[in-house]
């Protein structure tokens, strides 16, 4: 049994094609793994941030006192628990990641000037892996009653020096 | 036998009050079509005519009258002229469809009815498009049949289960209406486009053909599939009616299928 013969694309490779530079795939042979697993990202991601999103509304704004129950002591006693911090964390990265991917390509739509996307994306990667990385520190090294030079901070909340 | 022989039953009596075949209601449109010839000015410019038309004409009829009586310098493709052959694709009215399928008296005839060349593609002159990048796309899918092992003597049978799961690509008659309709498309003409995916379709779900994970391959491309933002522009301009994105998502699952 012979296998699939390989068969070279009849013109697409031409250098003498009288087709416009404009239309040659650059890159050619470049692989869309990338593109492949950040479609699939958006999907997976998309269904998950569904969850993690309404959980969280739901939570900070039907539970309990609801919207008035919303302070800073709040927040820093969700905070004080592991789960909170992984759930914050997950909707975080996965809201960044989505979102990012979602400005990458309509960036690559709509830039038609290699140097103005190029220059976009970075603008648009720097962002993102800022805040990224800022959230995350918070979500991980908050403290709701920090000592200033020997000085606790006041909150009602704050366990008594 | 006796004489008079009776006249065929299909024989249709026209009343006096019809006149026959002269009696198709008239009105008067006006054509706004974008010129362009290179030769003359970088620029298009618009050119407006006004026409009486028939209840029964179709937008290429106008534009023949307008080559045939007032100005024998405005270039289009057509060629079968009866929606097969796919050479009048063009813009009417901000649509992408086919000169030669399109009734005028379905079109707003109050106002002027414009026609422009397909949006994507290099004009060459007035409704003429370049159509190389698109039919090179479409030879990059390799458009033919690839089968393993020696050519049976006789026809490769397929079931009628097998032949209906690519049948509705099939229709495609590579007008270039889907692709020039695409705006990832009009971006930066790197996109594969509509068209060479459903004509990959078509071989990939072919029980006959063995290279369908060569054209997935070449379709899982950063211009591929993946480039497809579910639009569904090409699905509307398609004047076969051929359901492109619906046959564009069924490519990505079969990429992704083969991966995982």
């Amino acid at each position: 049994m012979s296998t699939t013969p390989d068969i070279r694309f009849p013109r697409s490779t031409s250098e003498t094609g009288r087709v416009s530079p404009k239309y040659t795939r650059h890159g050619s042979g470049a692989k869309g793994g990338f593109e492949m697993a950040a479609w699939l990202f958006m999907r997976l991601s998309g269904i998950v941030l569904v969850v993690l999103i309404f959980g969280h509304l739901f939570v900070n704004l039907m539970l309990g006192n609801g919207v008035h129950a919303i302070d800073f002591g709040f927040v820093a006693g969700k905070w004080a628990s592991p789960f909170w911090q992984w759930w914050d964390l997950a909707m975080l990265w996965l809201a960044m990641l989505h979102g990012t991917n979602g400005v990458r390509t309509i960036i690559n739509d709509y830039a038609d000037r290699d140097t103005v996307r190029f220059w976009l994306l970075i603008v648009l990667f720097a962002a993102a892996a800022a805040i990224v990385i800022l959230g995350t520190l918070v979500i991980f090294t908050f403290n709701p009653c920090p000592t200033v030079n020997g000085v606790p901070l006041p909150g009602s909340f704050c366990p008594k020096p | 036998m006796t004489a008079s022989t009776a006249e065929p039953a299909s024989k249709v009596e026209l009343p006096a009050s019809v006149g026959g075949g002269g009696e198709i209601p008239t009105f008067d449109v006006t054509l706004r079509v974008r010129r362009y010839n290179p030769e003359v000015s970088d620029e298009s410019h618009w050119d407006e005519f006004k026409l009486t038309m028939y209840g029964t004409d179709r937008v290429l009829d106008a534009l023949h009258k307008v080559k045939w009586e007032l100005d024998g310098s405005l270039s289009f493709r057509r060629s079968c002229a009866h929606g097969v052959c796919g050479s009048d694709a063009m813009r009417i009215n901000g649509r992408n469809r086919l000169a030669c399928k399109t009734l005028l008296k379905d079109l707003d005839t109050s106002k002027p009815i414009t026609v422009e060349p397909i949006k994507g593609l290099p004009v060459e002159k007035d409704l003429i498009v370049d159509m190389e990048p698109f039919f090179q796309s479409y030879r990059e899918i390799m458009p033919f049949l690839v089968a393993k092992g020696h050519a049976p003597t006789k026809e490769r049978l397929q079931s009628p289960e097998d032949r209906e799961r690519f049948d509705d690509t099939t229709k495609c008659i590579l007008c270039a209406a889907c692709t020039s309709s695409c705006p990832v498309f009009w971006t930066d003409g790197q996109y594969f486009g509509p068209a060479a995916i459903v004509n990959a379709h078509r071989f990939i779900f072919d029980s006959r053909d063995d290279a369908g994970d060569m054209r997935l391959e070449i379709l899982n491309d950063k211009e591929g599939v993946w480039r497809c933002r579910t639009i569904f522009n090409c699905s509307e301009a398609c004047p076969r009616g051929i359901q492109v994105t619906k046959a564009i998502s069924e490519v990505k699952q079969a990429v992704l299928a083969r991966q995982f």
